[in-house]
């Protein structure tokens, strides 16, 4: 990102007064502010799909931190994403256990069906691919994380019929 | 995005039709003797039905008539190890808390459930989560802690969705918050989402991450017991350890060891993947073989295929081959045919299975998960992860073999924290029991055997240099 563009976004991010009560209540369960740093994160990126430099400059002005803080911890937790990503987050899991079971068959299927490989988005902006590590439903794999929800058993046809439901 | 699609809590929807999660049919015998007894009773998830199977009186009456020392004796008795990976003996462990003093005190459940191979507490905590906060009350009763936190991993947001509805309920109860269940006790519990970072399994990680840093483990001593989280006594028990007390503190510890052998006396949850006819959850008691598990629980492997070798405690034990299915699943039996008992979390690779593709599978995700916080780790880990690259790709040299030893050697042992040694020891037991399907990568530049190759091929194959979950 060039500094033009971290100049434009500085400072600019709020949040909306819906939000701000969640952020309260997460602050209350913790004797400090600084432990509520993955929450707080967490409500910032369901609010804007992806965490941007000025969300997390934001992010450390509420919870009274320096900002490098927050850049740090930001990026050392794989599932905050400090890229944008698709509207719909498909993150097969490829460790052993869904690997031994047709894990690589899947993703391949999605890569070719989307057009798209690992880390990759989608023209339109509605799909990112993502390989990632075991989601801990190993027993009913291959398993696909869709945002939030697993989808386990995701054979080929099964992951056409996810894509259907997707928009 | 629409806050639909954004909601947490839609939880896992079977894809496919193989699925096992369904609850089995009316009539079906139960799936385990104790934790897994009534798991699929409908509606267990709610309060009402839990407290209608006796739930929370065992909490009642302890905090009415047992002291937190007898709490922590009956579970000293009982023989309760920790069921995350460690095997630590629980009650020893509560017993290290000191007593009195000004600091508050901490009881926190490890939920974070990241050993590949493991997916037993998703399903206890999503089908029973008032029996984890009734252990997590009782646990913290007898280390008198006032506040506790349940450690999610980060992909578990439906999973924290479920318990904080029954948080909730249990405080609007009275069996949380400043007088629970009428004793006078003061308990409150938190849950806490992760976001994506196997190392915070570990003990001292998960505490840093809950304290707002980057996951990365603390020297101990001081064992949290002593100085755990914000520097005051804690606990960390994992979900399975914590839902057995429950039963231990209402019953007593000699009932309790009528399952189990004499050193490993209970029950353990094992979580079966791969290629097996029934994979999933299933309670057992300690002690039980390998082989019974295998082929009466899970129904033997799918398609006719044979067993090749079993990783029987998650992805950081070494495997056994097929030879010793015989073994017996207790922490002894495990530890004498040299791996052990872990969190339970069973891999069946089957001869169609290439060893060198699975072991470097399981490798690179120590590689990738590795927090680089300590040299042998950091390095050895992505050291080891690139010879198995080269030689299941068939560019295997002379002295591979030697030098993967002499790595793993180097590094169990001599890392910050046990995840170099989770990566350590499996190399050192493939190499063990499979060193011929190895030396043949290096003498014939090519795998023995590879059903996912073919897979592979048929499926256009993987580009060159590509990781999985590494950033793009």
């Amino acid at each position: 990102m060039s500094g033009a563009e971290i100049r434009r976004e500085a400072g600019h991010a709020d949040w909306p007064p819906a939000v701000r009560p969640r952020i309260e209540e997460a602050l209350e369960r913790y004797p400090n502010r600084r432990s509520a740093i993955l929450p707080v994160l967490w409500i910032a990126q369901r609010e804007w799909g992806w965490l941007p430099p000025d969300v997390l400059r934001l992010v450390a002005r509420t919870l009274e931190l320096p900002e490098p803080e927050v850049f740090g911890v930001a990026s050392f937790y794989t599932m905050f994403n400090l890229k944008p990503v698709g509207r719909h987050h498909l993150q097969v899991c490829m460790t052993l256990s869904c690997s031994l079971v047709g894990a690589d068959r899947l993703f391949q299927h999605l890569s070719r069906r989307l057009g798209i490989g690992h880390g990759e988005t989608s023209a339109d902006g509605r799909f990112t691919l993502r390989r990632v590590e075991c989601l801990a439903a190993c027993g009913n794999g291959p398993c696909l994380q869709v945002n939030e929800a697993y989808y386990e058993n995701v054979d080929e046809a099964a992951a056409d019929r996810i894509l259907e439901t997707l928009r | 995005m629409s806050d639909a699609e954004r909601r947490p809590g839609s939880g896992p929807r079977p894809g496919g039709e193989r699925g096992t999660s369904e609850p089995p049919a009316p009539g079906a015998s139960p799936r385990g003797p104790l934790l897994f007894k009534d798991i699929d009773t409908p509606g267990l998830a709610e309060l009402e039905t839990y407290r209608r199977q006796g739930g929370y009186a065992t909490l009642a009456g302890v905090l009415a008539g047992k002291s937190p020392d007898e709490c922590i004796q009956i579970v000293k008795e009982s023989g309760l190890r920790g069921r995350g990976g460690a095997g630590f003996p629980t009650g020893l462990k509560w017993s290290f808390v000191p007593k009195g003093g000004e600091r508050p005190k901490y009881l926190v459940c490890n939920a974070d459930e990241s050993e590949p191979g493991t997916f037993k507490d998703r399903e206890l905590l999503v089908k029973n989560p008032h029996g984890l906060i009734e252990g997590v009350a009782l646990a913290a009763w007898a280390v008198q802690a006032n506040t506790g936190y349940v450690y999610l991993r980060g992909e578990f947001a439906y999973v924290q969705a479920i318990l904080d509805r029954a948080i909730a309920e249990a405080r609007a109860a009275g069996l949380l918050g400043g007088n629970v269940a009428g004793s006078g006790f003061r308990f409150d519990l938190h849950t806490h989402l992760g976001a994506g970072a196997y190392i915070c399994g570990e003990e001292t990680a998960l505490l840093s991450s809950l304290e707002g840093f980057r996951g990365q483990p603390r020297l101990k001593p001081p064992f949290p017991a002593v100085e755990g989280l914000y520097r005051c006594p804690t606990v960390v028990n994992n979900v399975e350890t914590l839902m057995n007390v429950p039963h231990i503190l209402a019953h007593g510890a000699a009932w309790y060891r009528q399952w189990g052998t004499e050193k490993s006396p209970g029950t353990k949850v094992f979580s079966v993947s791969g290629p097996v006819a029934r994979p999933g959850n299933y309670e057992l008691p300690l002690g039980v073989p390998l082989r019974v598990l295998l082929e009466e629980r899970c129904g033997g492997l799918r398609d006719g295929r044979k067993v090749k070798a079993v990783i029987p405690g998650g992805s950081s034990v070494p495997p056994l081959p097929a030879s010793l299915l015989d073994t017996p699943l207790d922490f002894e039996s495990l530890n004498a045919a040299g791996t052990f008992l872990g969190s339970g979390g069973v891999i069946v690779i089957d001869e169609g299975s290439c060893l060198v593709d699975s072991l470097w599978n399981l490798v690179r995700f120590y590689a990738h998960e590795s927090c680089g916080k300590c040299t042998p780790c950091r390095e050895g880990t992505y050291w080891m992860s690139q010879i198995l690259e080269r030689l299941e790709r068939g560019g295997g040299r002379s002295g591979d073999l030697d030098l993967l030893a002499d790595l793993a050697d180097n590094i169990l042992g001599r890392s910050f924290c046990p995840l170099g040694d989770a990566a350590a020891m499996p190399v050192q037991g493939f190499l063990r029991h499979f060193r011929d399907e190895f030396e043949h990568h290096v003498t014939h530049r090519a795998c023995l055997v590879n059903r996912r190759r073919e897979e592979l091929a048929a499926a256009g194959g993987r580009r060159v240099g590509e990781r999985a979950g590494a950033p793009a």
